[in-house]
């Protein structure tokens, strides 16, 4: 017997039950399918909510925290910045061009529906093994879809992270971040109020592409082959032209003042946008179905409520203002039309026409506030005690350390130069360094400002693997750290928590530990967590990916008169590290690399952690640094690598008596590139801070050598950083 | 009395700010123009920006050369004013016929986002005339659509009346004859792959586009 409808819409029975209670009756199908993508995980978080709540959120500078479209903060000269990230994961395993690039669009709508300008993207991306022929396949897609819709929406994209490993095999991480600037008095919220107002649908048809995206896709994890193929047909896709004309058109109607609240459409389609406008609000709608521009005919209700089709905002518009309206969409050429208008009942009414059938009615604010709530079983794996006991030092001494280093050098830049990262002429450092950097140019004016954007992206599954509640203590802190190193002082954060199956207790302990892990941190350097995004059920054929929340914190650069220092040094330069002692290689790239995955890692030393920032702070504002470096995946060998790779210039090391020091990825610590001259200074300031450090070397010369431990050309390091991706991802066709 | 320049603003341009920002700072009177406007306004000079013009549907600049203000544009080409296509704009105007050969994808069927060198191949057109012959510019590319392509009689041609005005040093594109931006034979229309508005603030790491933009308004000035 085939499965009752409420099932085979990704609703439990006593989800059913739930409804049926709300409506004092059984709904109808049009109505279940409402409720069902509504009450999907990826719209509802109902496995996540409860554990989210954890989360500091309040901060002087927070104008919008988390539940809107994006947060918001004010950072001063009236200017606001609106930021959010999202995940697109499985989209972009089934169909990755596709994904991507509707991921993209997604985020950017998100932003300008706040009412500010989208200036830049950033992409944190996870794929299987360069080895496994699917793996490049989508890592080839979901950057040409990137690269395709970014460019041509006119967003720039500034950066983000590339990392390829066994856990995203079946099941990659796309998430998005995106950025936007406005003047303050321009914020606008996702409400319809006002009686008799008007709903507009702008831009572009409705088809039946991405139905039940959130809840047949995004909320179920990978099982075989076929069974995926069939999900194509949940992917949406996407038109970067009708976004371009949606961003400038919805940007223009805001400016002038044209609409009351305004939405855009993503998960969920018109049921969300409609049901979410009414809700905040407190007020109801009638929604025409008849009335919504088709891509194909005979489309039923259920489906034009729940299709995902792209480019699509739901504007409130008083009927004065609505010739205005149409005069400016015509202008872009945006399609528009009246499909809704605001009650004072409180339901959500579709109708077949203004005066016609009633075809379903519930609740309007049913669909999202009373989304179930779970308190999921949690459990702490079993084998904890011998987990922990297991430590990476243990392992074999590398046989040639130079071939581990050279295994985990990769440079990003395959990939990132696919991608217009210099868009509005704000970008003064791009992609590949440890942050982005922005000049901040008022919104309006144009006037700049002086001062600077600093943005980074960061995740580590192998520290989240080994300690979910340390690895996301440190993430944060590495992003703090990150932000340091170009002068910039963190404001808040936004994060995407990418785990497996929320029904397995495990996943569940993971998540909360992760959570647990960001409060701690954000708490310890006072960052507000404005916005977030969980993507759930990431797992393949039963395997759940190691727990990889991953993180955006925005910083401020007080006076940005030049570009930060950056990786590079002089020949002559004296090589300094700060921050204490390596400790451990438990959840490094070297660890797993070997194969092992389990053991310890040390808490982060939040008080010494915002020292060693300000100190670094101060040495990139007061320039006695030539270059700099945090120290993260891959230890202070491959910092000094890449250091050496960028400058084209090498150096000897000392001080470095093993593997372990070589390739431990303990938290804290920076090296640095100073002028000998420079070196009392820096070491006052270093002592004034009360942040450890040691003299390690002398950059110089064209080889990379540790004193007892290696001695490589700088040659051979660049060609395989250089290399990976290209030789990997073109079958080797690349030009350069 | 600085130049009056016009930055033309099709749906799906996107770098029309960019270039009014950067003439702006050279201290000329950049104004946007809308692509649906048949009258451009009385402005001294014509900028077609960059950016992805009616979404590069058909053919990038296939459909943008078909909007009102174009017809205006060749009218003011004709009559010698000075015109600048940057990237899309390149591809416009060749797709309007005020400039020879068209550009085709990238040899390495890639976007690339980059910064190349360049050298002035002539001082004689309205992009290079405050620059000398054999000097190098940094300016970065970002297009897929770059690589340059034209029929060996009109290679000839350009390469005889001195029209290759900015070739690579080192070809990323594929572009025949290394070019990177030519002019038409009057030399008062130009079009260049790169961005030189892009390379106009040290913070941004090059301002070699200066000399470029700064040519341009002098030949906007010359035309008045």
């Amino acid at each position: 017997m085939a499965d009752p409808l409420h099932r085979s819409l990704g609703l439990t029975d006593e989800e059913l039950s739930k409804i049926i209670e709300i409506l004092e009756r059984e709904p109808n199908h049009l109505e279940l399918a409402m409720y069902s993508v509504m009450w999907s995980e990826h719209c509802s978080y109902k496995s996540s909510r409860i554990h989210l709540k954890r989360l500091p959120t309040q901060g002087e500078n927070v104008l919008v925290g988390p539940g809107e479209n994006a947060g918001v903060i004010d950072v001063g000269d009236g200017i606001a910045i609106a930021l959010r990230i999202e995940s697109h994961n499985h989209p972009s395993y089934i169909e990755p061009y596709q994904g991507a690039a509707t991921g993209v669009g997604g985020i950017i709508r998100d932003i300008f529906t706040m009412g500010a300008r989208p200036i830049a993207i950033m992409d944190p991306l996870r794929f299987g093994p360069l080895e496994d022929a699917r793996s490049r396949w989508v890592a080839e897609g979901v950057v040409s879809g990137i690269s395709g819709y970014g460019n041509s929406v006119g967003v720039p994209n500034i950066g983000g992270e590339i990392v390829f490993d066994q856990t995203y095999l079946g099941n990659p991480l796309v998430n998005v971040l995106c950025v936007g600037i406005m003047p303050k008095e321009r914020l606008v919220l996702g409400q319809a109020s006002g009686v008799g107002n008007l709903a507009v649908l702008l831009g572009s048809t409705t088809g039946r592409d991405g139905i039940g995206g959130v809840s047949v896709l995004a909320s179920a994890g990978f099982g075989n082959e076929e069974e995926d193929a069939e999900k194509r047909p949940s992917v949406q896709v996407g038109d970067p032209f009708e976004e371009k004309r949606l961003i400038e058109g919805c940007l223009e109607l805001l400016n002038e003042g044209l609409v009351v609240g305004i939405q855009d459409l993503g998960g969920a389609g018109l049921a969300c946008a409609a049901s979410e406008t009414a809700s905040r609000g407190g007020v109801g709608m009638d929604f025409n179905v008849s009335a919504v521009p088709q891509r194909e005919s005979g489309m039923q209700p259920f489906e034009i409520m729940t299709s995902e089709s792209q480019e699509r905002m739901l504007a409130i518009v008083t009927p004065e203002n609505l010739e205005q309206v149409f005069s400016i969409c015509s202008k872009w050429e945006i399609r528009s039309s009246v499909v809704g208008k605001v009650t004072p009942s409180g339901s959500l009414r579709i109708v077949s026409d203004f005066d016609g059938e009633v075809l379903g009615e519930v609740p309007a604010s049913s669909l999202h506030e009373d989304a179930p709530l779970y308190q999921r079983p949690i459990r702490e794996p079993d084998d904890m005690d011998d987990a922990t006991a297991d430590e990476a030092t243990k392992l074999p001494k590398p046989e040639r350390i130079e071939d581990d280093l050279l295994d985990l050098l990769t440079s990003p830049s395959w990939a990132t130069s696919q991608y217009d990262s210099q868009l509005f002429l704000n970008t003064v450092v791009g992609p590949g360094s440890d942050a982005a950097v922005l000049r901040l140019k008022h919104p309006t004016s144009g006037v700049d400002t002086g001062r600077g954007l600093a943005l980074t992206t960061d995740g580590n599954h192998r520290w989240c693997a080994v300690n979910p509640r340390i690895g996301t203590v440190m993430t944060v802190a590495e992003s703090v750290l990150n932000l340091a190193c170009v002068g910039a002082v963190p404001q808040a954060l936004v994060n995407c928590l990418n785990f497996g199956n929320p029904e397995n207790p495990i996943v569940m302990w993971q998540l909360s530990e992760a959570v647990d892990g960001m409060a701690e941190s954000c708490n310890a350097f006072e960052l507000p967590v404005i916005g977030g995004n969980v993507s759930l059920y990431n797992e393949s054929q039963g395997t759940n990916i190691d727990p990889t929340p991953i993180v955006g914190v925005i910083g401020l650069i007080k006076e940005l008169v030049a570009a930060p220092p950056g990786l590079s040094w002089n020949d002559g330069d004296r090589i300094i590290l700060l921050g204490p002692e390596a400790s451990g290689l438990c959840g490094s790239a070297w660890a797993f690399q070997k194969g092992h995955r389990r053991g310890s890692l040390e808490m982060v030393d939040f008080e010494l952690h915002q020292r060693l920032c300000a100190l670094t702070r101060s040495l990139v504002t007061e320039r006695l640094v030539t270059g700099l470096h945090d120290i993260s995946t891959g230890g202070l060998g491959v910092c000094a690598a890449e250091m050496a790779i960028d400058s084209d210039i090498g150096c000897t090391l000392a001080r470095i008596p093993d593997h372990i020091s070589f390739f431990s990825e303990s938290s804290s610590r920076v090296l640095i590139a100073v002028n000998a001259e420079r070196i009392p200074e820096v070491e006052d300031l270093a002592d004034q801070y009360d942040v450890p450090y040691a003299r390690m070397g002398l950059a110089h010369g064209d080889m990379f050598t540790v004193k007892d431990l290696l001695s490589i050309p700088v040659s051979d390091l660049q060609q395989k950083w250089n290399n990976r991706l290209a030789d990997a991802l073109d079958g080797g066709t690349a030009q350069e | 009395m600085s130049q009056k320049i016009g930055v033309v603003v099709f749906p799906g341009s996107n770098c029309e700010m960019d270039a009014m920002e950067a003439f702006s700072d050279l201290g000329a009177s950049p104004r946007l123009l809308w692509h649906a406007d048949r009258d451009i306004g009385g402005v001294d000079a014509v900028v077609i920006p960059g950016g992805f013009a009616h979404g590069d549907y058909l053919r990038p600049g296939a459909i943008a050369r078909f909007s009102p203000a174009m017809e205006a544009i060749i009218d003011f080409a004709h009559n010698g004013g000075p015109v600048l296509g940057i990237c899309n704009g390149f591809q416009v105007l060749t797709e309007a016929g005020l400039l020879p050969g068209a550009l085709q994808k990238n040899a390495g069927l890639k976007f690339l986002c980059k910064e190349v060198e360049l050298r002035v191949e002539t001082t004689n057109s309205v992009l290079t005339n405050m620059a000398y012959e054999g000097q190098t510019l940094r300016i970065p590319i970002n297009h897929f659509e770059g690589n340059f392509t034209c029929t060996d009689e009109t290679l000839t041609k350009l390469q005889s009346n001195g029209q290759i005005i900015l070739t690579y040093t080192e070809n990323p594109n594929g572009s025949i004859a290394n070019i990177a931006a030519i002019c038409n034979a009057q030399r008062n229309v130009v079009g260049l792959m790169p961005h030189p508005e892009r390379a106009c603030h040290a913070l941004l790491g090059s301002t070699d586009g200066r000399t470029l933009l700064e040519s341009f308004i002098q030949g906007a000035h010359a035309n008045v």
